[in-house]
């Protein structure tokens, strides 16, 4: 729509003929071709249990609420911004090393794959290289380096996505049954041979394209810390 | 008779750095003297567009041009500079070499970090061994 510019508050750069001359309403407005909301009926048909109580009753579809307050209150509006994915940095490539700034890894400098849906980026250490796994990272929490892994054309298995890092649906234990564990420590499963083997297959092709850089596995093995004089705002990354 | 204390001036042909602004960081001639603030400069080798520019904002080099007249045009500089190789003669001495250490050392990124470190420590364990053997 073709929006008139405020000049001041209150004025703007069109009049109200102009504005609508500009939106072409002299064309008439379009009307939209809904379908009539359905009908729902004000009563239903509810069927009643006991023998004394006739079987069926018709009952209200909405009740009317129990309880109104003294004045009305102010409703919040509603917004209409919606959370999307966060978009990647143009400086985040596959093959991009990355420090990692928070979380169990934090220190490590880990390879970036590719970014999923949810908008999280995919990293592995390689787990060979520092015990990094296959492994789910939020952009915000993650120094991006200038240094890159040439990956070429390899792309993630497509079967690696956010559904994949779900959590398994654990049966909830009772309170009888844990009372009876005392504080056991819970027996863990042991890791899925299926998850070992994408690793395996991912880290591949990484680790042969790591290889090829001089001192780069090195690299990847160390930690990153800030040493006294270093400060990350004078820092080249 | 001449035994100042001074060993540079502020003199037509003078080399000087420059300490801000958008070419800050090169060296430039002076060209002729304004007053006692400001000078008319020029660098037409290595960049910097003929200006006035404060003392202030100037370092003097001992580096001077010995032939050059006063109120000189940038042609004039351009041919004298480069028949006197001012420019190679900056590059060559120390503190220019130092400054150039500086910048490099600013400007490695983590991954060229990493790679000094590991080079120090590899010379440091050659120096350290051959010390050993030696004692």
């Amino acid at each position: 729509m073709a929006r008139s510019r405020q000049l001041a508050p209150g004025v703007g750069r069109f009049s109200r003929s102009q504005a609508a001359s500009r939106r072409g309403l002299y064309k008439g407005l379009k009307k939209s071709d809904k379908p009539a909301p359905t009908e729902t009926p004000a009563f239903k048909e509810v069927t009643v249990g006991g023998d004394k109580n006739s079987g069926t009753r018709l009952v209200p579809t909405s009740k009317a609420p129990r309880f109104y307050p003294a004045e009305d209150v102010r409703q919040p509006k509603k917004s209409r911004k919606s959370p999307k994915p966060a978009k990647l940095r143009s400086t985040i490539v596959p093959g991009t090393v990355l420090i990692l700034l928070a979380g169990r890894f934090r220190g490590k400098r880990v390879v970036f794959l590719k970014q999923l849906e949810s908008g999280l980026l995919l990293v592995t250490g390689p787990y060979k290289i520092n015990g990094v796994p296959l492994r789910r990272v939020n952009q915000a929490y993650v120094i991006a380096t200038s240094t890159k892994v040439d990956l070429g054309e390899f792309k993630v298995d497509a079967k690696i996505n956010d559904a994949y890092f779900a959590k398994p649906a654990t049966k909830s234990s009772s309170a009888e049954a844990e009372f009876f564990e005392e504080g056991k420590p819970k027996a863990k499963e042991a890791f899925p041979e299926a998850k070992s083997a994408d690793q395996k297959e991912v880290d591949k092709t990484v680790i042969a394209a790591v290889q090829k850089q001089e001192n780069l596995a090195k690299y990847l093995k160390a930690t990153f810390g800030l040493s006294k004089g270093q400060f990350p705002h004078q820092m080249v990354f | 008779m001449t035994d100042s204390t001074f060993k540079r001036f502020v003199e037509v042909g003078r080399v000087v750095l420059l300490k801000s602004g958008p070419s800050a960081g090169k060296i430039a001639v002076i060209a002729e003297i304004i007053d006692h603030n400001r000078a008319i400069i020029d660098g037409p080798t290595t960049g910097v567009p003929r200006q006035s520019f404060p003392y202030r904002h100037l370092t003097l080099t001992p580096i001077a041009l010995t032939k050059l007249p006063r109120g000189a045009g940038s042609g004039v500089i351009r041919k004298q500079v480069e028949k006197e190789g001012t420019v190679a003669k900056w590059e060559s001495s120390t503190w220019a070499k130092k400054r150039a250490a500086m910048e490099k050392r600013r400007s490695l990124n983590d991954f060229e970090r990493f790679s000094v470190m590991v080079t120090k420590k590899q010379r440091r364990d050659v120096v350290r061994k051959t010390l050993a053997k030696a004692a």
